[in-house]
């Protein structure tokens, strides 16, 4: 099981103090933030793409080519990478030499994205959202799969006898999870490749992911990947923990009345009660994210937003020392009592390499 | 037999209101044309004030997901053989809290629903507002609107026998006959609902992919 923090890349005022940071402070806080993550122990720093203001974010590999140089174990994801209007060739150019940069340490995260003049500012029909999400998803499949490649398709211009370079370390592309808040299509299209499933969650009730995941899960079995307990499942989380549960709300507050996406909205006792946001003791947020598994399932990837909503550097990365120190390592230790053998890890390059390696044994043995 | 269900949802601020003095008058009128030549059919009339859901679907359209308590109303909606749609006027059109709940409400989920519309207002001045704002909110959502619109101004509350167009009571009774005939039909051609749990319908990729191809 992999623990880690996503971030959106918000460039959002401070509520107490009225201040707004520069996109140099949030971009440079932004990477504290990764680099803190390696530091308390995390697994995974994934980043959010965005194209317009309020967020920085544009440039993913950019990003978390820094922070590879910067870090020896953390795995560099996003959350997500728009498979919809971004150049799949260009995704896999990307990813790939992000991959050999990192040594493995890389694997991304498709998403549709969420703001719908994108599509037209990229050169794309929003109504088409689906569509490209299938056919680019389709020939980035390839291009990391194939050394030459000759295509055709609705969207894109075609390719005859192109190779994308460089080609994936050790031949082994790096994983992929499709991340989806609402379309039953793309846990399909994750089950059909066998990739993993992101329910971001964060933001709505289980009920609705309870019923996406079970379809992934459901669905990857009837593709012949595995049993649905195998299937790659990831999760998000929002937490805000102070030693005092009163001090954690009393604290959190003014960010959450003024947060983006919910802020204004349902009040922030509605709000905990309603979806996966805990704003308390590490101790609360120990037992919250515990009844995921009995919701979702033993589950690979749990990724938790900590650094959004104008909350100042410092505030996070002090929660990121509690998340580290006191949360994580009790969910290590409680997540892995009773997890079945079979139930796979989250995924790495090395095990990915291994496992190709190992399958290669087996078709020469027989 | 499958109890008949009957929703209406009154839009109406002030408690008392005549427009859900309006909505229990049609939710009666249809019960009575429902049951009445069936002594053995089971109706069930569920009246809905959106008054008491206001802040939740004002947090709908923030969160973008429904409170238990507004995602039971909705559901109930949804579920309905027979919907009874009633506003006050406002504005020369339906209320902000009216279009609200059907804006978090999904675009398909009333997709061939049986829908009675009815609104109250002080004068009589503004009852084209049915054929201009209601009815084609429902049309957009692909409901079955009954002919008769019901239109009840403050005067129409005092007024009995045959005035033109008929008296509120005559036009309660023929748009609850006409809702009711939908109902019926509906309840007799469509299939039973789905467990909520398989509520995904998914193309197979496969066919998703080939789809693309084939353009």
């Amino acid at each position: 099981m992999q623990f880690g923090i996503f971030t959106v890349g918000d460039v959002t005022t401070d509520p107490t103090t009225g201040r707004t940071p520069t996109e140099h402070e949030r971009i440079k806080a932004m990477l504290a933030i990764a680099l803190k993550a390696e530091e308390v122990g995390l697994d995974v720093f994934a980043t959010g793409e965005h194209h317009n203001p309020p967020f920085v974010p544009s440039s993913p590999t950019t990003m978390l080519g820094y922070i590879a140089a910067r870090t020896e174990k953390l795995i560099l994801s996003t959350s997500t990478t728009l498979i919809t209007t971004n150049d799949p060739v260009k995704i896999a150019e990307d990813f790939a030499m992000l991959q050999h940069i990192a040594d493995g340490r890389v694997d991304v995260m498709m998403g549709r994205g969420n703001t719908g003049p994108v599509y037209p500012w990229f050169g794309q029909d929003i109504r088409q959202g689906i569509p490209l999400a299938i056919e680019n998803y389709a020939l980035l499949h390839k291009l990391w799969r194939e050394d030459v490649v000759d295509w055709e398709g609705k969207f894109r211009t075609p390719l005859q006898g192109f190779t994308s370079t460089p080609r994936p370390l050790d031949g082994v592309p790096p994983f992929v999870w499709h991340g989806s808040i609402r379309s039953p299509e793309i846990a399909e299209q994750a089950a059909y490749y066998g990739d993993g499933f992101f329910a971001n969650n964060i933001f709505w009730p289980k009920h609705h992911f309870q019923q996406l995941i079970r379809l992934y899960r459901h669905r990857y079995a009837q593709y012949g990947h595995g049993t649905p307990e195998q299937a790659m499942v990831g999760l998000g989380g929002q937490v805000f923990m102070r030693k005092n549960s009163q001090d954690a709300v009393r604290e959190f507050r003014p960010y959450f009345d003024n947060a983006p996406v919910y802020g204004h909205g349902p009040s922030l006792e509605e709000f905990t009660e309603q979806t996966p946001l805990t704003v308390g003791s590490p101790q609360q947020v120990i037992e919250k994210t515990l009844a995921f598994r009995e919701y979702f399932g033993d589950y690979q990837r749990q990724l938790f937003l900590m650094d959004h909503a104008g909350l100042p550097l410092k505030t996070v990365l002090e929660q990121l020392d509690m998340l580290g120190e006191e949360v994580v390592p009790v969910l290590r230790k409680e997540f892995a009592k009773n997890r079945p053998a079979e139930v796979p890890d989250g995924p790495t390059h090395a095990a990915r390499v291994a496992e190709r390696d190992a399958a290669a044994l087996e078709e020469v043995a027989e | 037999m499958k109890p008949l269900k009957i929703v209406a949802v009154s839009a109406g601020l002030g408690v008392p209101s005549s427009t859900r003095l309006l909505a229990d008058r049609l939710s009666e009128a249809t019960r009575q044309r429902l049951a009445g030549d069936e002594p053995a059919r089971v109706v069930e009339v569920h009246v809905v004030e959106l008054r008491d859901l206001a802040t939740d679907i004002a947090h709908n359209m923030v969160t973008g997901f429904p409170s238990p308590a507004l995602a039971e109303t909705i559901e109930a909606v949804t579920e309905a053989d027979g919907l009874i749609a009633v506003t006050p006027i406002f504005t020369a059109s339906y209320s902000g809290l009216f279009k609200s709940f059907f804006d978090v409400i999904d675009n398909t989920a009333l997709t061939g629903k049986p829908v009675l519309i009815a609104a109250t207002g002080g004068t009589a001045r503004h009852s084209l507002a049915l054929e201009h704002a209601l009815r084609p909110l429902f049309a957009y959502l692909r409901a079955v609107v009954v002919p008769t619109a019901v239109y009840a101004a403050s005067e129409d509350w005092g007024t009995g026998g045959s005035g033109p167009g008929g008296a509120l009571t005559e036009r309660i009774d023929r748009a609850a006959g006409e809702l009711a005939a939908l109902a019926l039909g509906r309840a007799a051609t469509a299939p039973a609902a789905e467990p909520a749990d398989d509520a995904f319908d998914v193309v197979p990729f496969a066919e998703q992919l080939a789809a693309l191809r084939a353009n």
